[in-house]
């Protein structure tokens, strides 16, 4: 596959020089002039080594451009018996930048379908839904967003309203467990979200994770994270959605999954109990 | 013998002369294209003015985290006025107002095709204006300058203000599109004799460009307006996805407008670049047919690249590949441009005075827009970046760097045209330093604010998001770019009244406008001269040194006379 060869090509030499530019800079400038990443997410990192990748070249075309443009301004500044050369162009110059900027360009789209594939599909999940290790490469299964290559992943559908996040998670022992803002998700587990509006829209994002997708009513928006170490990451709504969309925050909180399941199975006790409480209080209500 | 001489000569009989209107009302009636584009620049600077104090309230509230200064209400109104105000009343119809008052001079023309089409278009922008504004008496806008559905529809955005909005795009639509069809009919029909495509000027081949854009794009953006209004009032559901409606639709039909109206408002800023610095390095443009032929080509495109603002929603890969490639191929052309102006400053002898300051700083600062949207035309990368402050950031340094230093390089280089008077080049270079320094204060930390994670929109932020120095440095920064503009204003009005007398041509300029006197006559030229190259004014002013013998050239080092 070219498309492989390609990526060891840019993992082979690419990357390294990049990685040590990150090493050396990454914790101290992600935010300044990098977008985040953390939690071992491949996502946020992959995106963030693209970004490098056009910081660099972006660096030398502004330092190329601006530096001629200031040099011009104090070379040629209008002095008495200074006379300005009366050229009207040069067709060879105009074809040279020309071509110079449209090679820029290919090797930026090179470079990002080079690494689109690890920020758009989801990696092998390290474990399966019974918290078991999983090969990296077992099974294989195809909807419309590539699943993982080892089949394994926990799907959450992700709810925008005004002005909360709801997730959804998959029933485990036929538990129905969802909550709140803050979602809680196993270590090592490859998560794919289902992103979904049932008003206006929103937009999913949790900056150190990955980039945001936007929750649209009538549509199902698709994006994944998987964190290698437990943790908690912030983000909040990123599209307007009306008066209060400054407070729509989310969190990711990553446990091991024993914790986690622990957590899972807690919240399920208590989803129950409290709706068979309001069960009980609508039947009070009846009853009088 | 006489009797039939008289009979041969036709006679003209004047009963009674019209007296020439004067007053208020002789500005409400007008027909001249110079009142016009006055009424025009006007009324876009007080909407600026409008525009950029609701931008100071939004930096003051953002200055400092957790601020309660004004309600998530407010401040939702504020950013909606602050971008429909800045794109529709002030980016897009100040090149219709400085248009109006310069092409039919530049193209050696008495006034355009249709001057009461013209007139009727000042009063539709100047009522869309007025229709927004007046929503400020009971609930302004609160949906975005690009009201996404469904928060804009009447289930979540039921005041009126929203349908003052709608109001609003109606009436600067059908003013934008009404005054387009009246540029095109005049740079194709009124052109003075010797004015081939390949001798206009490169402001006028911009001006016909974003007119032909105007007429494309627009209509999108009419007809999706529509669209809003019935399903708020009229019980359709276009944009309702519980009746086989889409919400995706606005999205698309809105940028199918809102991106080609980028180059609406930036081409015409590059063709002000285009005019202003060949005039101060006192060399012929570098690259004629490259830049006009650059203008077109980024036109054609931008009408292809639209779905780059949407790259979150729920699309296939290919579809954002399409787009993102399109957005890259139109950076070609736009560095194209670029390179043509340095090139022109190269072994030139430039002349320090204020406009080439603005359209050099503006140059200058589009190269870093233009650098930051490569970044953002990468989706995967874009994922990352859209909807937050690194957005917020570039489309400034698109719309700021391009479009309002462009306008301050054209009031400088323009006025005393227009009034028959210089403004203060010392007060002017003090605006100059100002707005610079300000602008990128204001704008360069909001990279940063946004790679940090910190959305559009946002009315307040909490004390621990370490978002806290970048907005506070661009609360400063904003102030500075406020007292830059208010030195401007306050030139403008000084120098009405006591500025030194320009003549017809201070700068010794290249195009046909600094051939009448300052300002122009209502009939604007007694003779239009034969157009033999684009710089129609040093062909002249060569013939008069040729036959007088006086010198008439500019000389380096020389103060320019009145300066």
């Amino acid at each position: 596959m070219a498309r492989s060869r390609l990526k060891t090509l840019v993992g082979r030499s690419l990357a390294p020089a990049l990685t040590a530019l990150l090493a050396t800079a990454s914790p101290a400038v992600a935010g300044l002039i990098l977008p985040e990443a953390g939690g071992g997410s491949q996502q946020a990192e992959d995106t963030q080594t693209l970004y490098v990748i056009i910081l660099a070249i972006a660096v030398v075309v502004f330092a190329g451009v601006e530096g001629v443009l200031l040099y011009c301004m104090f070379r040629y500044r209008a002095r008495k018996g200074r006379v300005a050369a009366q050229i009207h162009g040069n067709t060879r110059l105009e074809i040279g930048w020309t071509v110079g900027a449209a090679v820029i360009l290919v090797f930026l789209t090179v470079a990002t379908f080079v690494m689109l594939p690890g920020i758009k599909n989801p990696v092998s999940s390290d474990i399966d839904v019974n918290g078991n290790p999983v090969a990296a490469d077992a099974a294989f299964a195809s909807t419309d967003q590539e699943a993982p290559p080892n089949g394994q992943a926990m799907n959450i559908a992700v709810d925008g309203m005004q002005y909360v996040w709801r997730y959804a998670y998959p029933s485990i022992d036929d538990k129905d467990v969802y909550s709140f803002t803050d979602m809680y998700v196993p270590v090592g587990m490859t998560i794919t979200l289902d992103i979904r509006s049932n008003d206006v829209q929103h937009s999913w994002w949790i900056p150190e994770l990955g980039g945001k997708m936007d929750a649209l009513p009538g549509y199902t928006n698709k994006t994944w994270f998987k964190v290698t170490e437990p943790g908690e990451w912030e983000g909040q709504c990123a599209e307007l959605c009306g008066r209060n969309h400054a407070n729509m925050h989310a969190r990711v909180i990553g446990l091991p999954y024993d914790e986690w399941k622990t957590w899972y199975d807690n919240q399920a006790t208590e989803i129950k109990a409290a709706e068979e409480a309001a069960a009980e209080g609508r039947k009070e209500q009846e009853g009088q | 013998m006489a009797v039939i001489d008289q009979a041969a000569r036709p006679q003209i009989i004047t009963p009674a002369v019209r007296p020439k209107p004067t007053g208020w009302t002789s500005w409400i009636t007008t027909t001249d294209h110079k009142r016009i584009g006055i009424l025009y620049l006007w009324t876009v600077a007080v909407f600026f003015v409008l525009g950029g104090v609701e931008a100071l309230l939004m930096r003051v509230q953002l200055g400092t985290p957790e601020n309660t200064l004004l309600t998530p209400e407010r401040y939702n109104q504020l950013f909606t006025m602050h971008g429909t105000t800045m794109i529709f009343l002030v980016v897009v119809p100040v090149w219709a107002g400085l248009a109006n008052y310069l092409m039919p001079l530049m193209i050696g023309a008495r006034d355009v095709a249709f001057p009461r089409l013209n007139a009727w278009s000042y009063w539709m922008f100047l009522f869309g204006g007025l229709a927004l504004y007046a929503s400020f008496f009971w609930t302004p806008p609160e949906a975005g300058w690009f009201s996404y559905v469904p928060l804009s529809t009447k289930q979540y955005s039921p005041s009126g203000g929203q349908d003052a909005w709608i109001f609003m795009a109606h009436l600067t639509g059908l003013s934008s599109m009404i005054g387009a069809v009246n540029f095109i009919a005049t740079i194709h029909n009124m052109r003075a004799p010797g004015m081939g495509w390949g001798r206009l000027p490169l402001f006028i081949w911009t001006i016909l460009i974003y007119s032909y854009l105007i007429v494309l794009a627009l209509s999108s953006l009419t007809a999706t307006v529509t669209m809003l209004l019935t399903d708020r009032h009229f019980g359709t559901h276009f944009f309702d996805p519980s009746e086989g409606g889409s919400a995706l639709l606005w999205q698309h039909l809105f940028w199918f407008f809102g991106h080609p109206e980028v180059y609406i408002f930036v081409l015409p800023a590059f063709g002000v670049f285009s005019e202003v610095i060949p005039v101060f390095a006192r060399k012929p443009i570098f690259g004629y047919k490259a830049i006009a032929a650059a203008t077109a080509g980024i036109a054609f495109l931008g009408m292809l690249v639209w779905a780059h603002h949407m790259f979150s929603t729920p699309s296939a890969t290919v579809v954002l590949a399409f787009f993102m490639l399109s957005s890259f191929v139109i950076a070609v052309p736009t560095g194209v441009k670029i390179f043509n102006w340095i090139a022109t400053l190269w072994r030139g002898t430039i002349e320090f005075r204020v406009a080439l300051l603005y359209a050099v700083g503006g140059v200058g600062t589009f190269v870093i827009g233009g650098i930051t949207g490569i970044f953002l035309a990468v989706f995967p990368v874009d994922w990352q970046l859209t909807d937050t402050y690194f957005v917020v950031a570039h489309m400034h340094y698109v719309a700021f760097g391009g479009s309002a230093f462009a306008m301050f390089a054209a009031l400088y280089y323009w006025f005393p045209k227009l009034t028959g008077r210089m403004l203060s080049e010392s007060l002017g270079k003090v605006s100059f330093w100002l707005v610079l320094v300000g602008f990128h204060t204001t704008f360069l930390v909001q990279h940063s604010a946004g790679l940090s994670g910190m959305p559009r929109r946002i009315f307040e932020y909490q004390q621990d998001s370490g978002w806290q120095v970048y907005n506070l440095i661009s609360t400063v920064g904003a102030f500075i770019i406020a007292l830059g503009v208010l030195i401007s204003i306050l030139n403008v009005v000084r120098s009405l009244k006591v500025g030194t007398l320009a003549g017809p041509d201070p700068w010794k300029a290249n195009t046909l406008e600094w051939f009448t006197t300052s300002p122009p006559p209502e009939h604007n030229f007694d003779a239009i001269p034969r157009v033999r190259s684009v710089e129609p004014m040093k062909d002249y002013r060569r013939q008069v040194e040729e036959q007088t013998g006086a010198p008439q050239r500019f000389e380096t080092g020389r103060p320019m006379a009145h300066v």
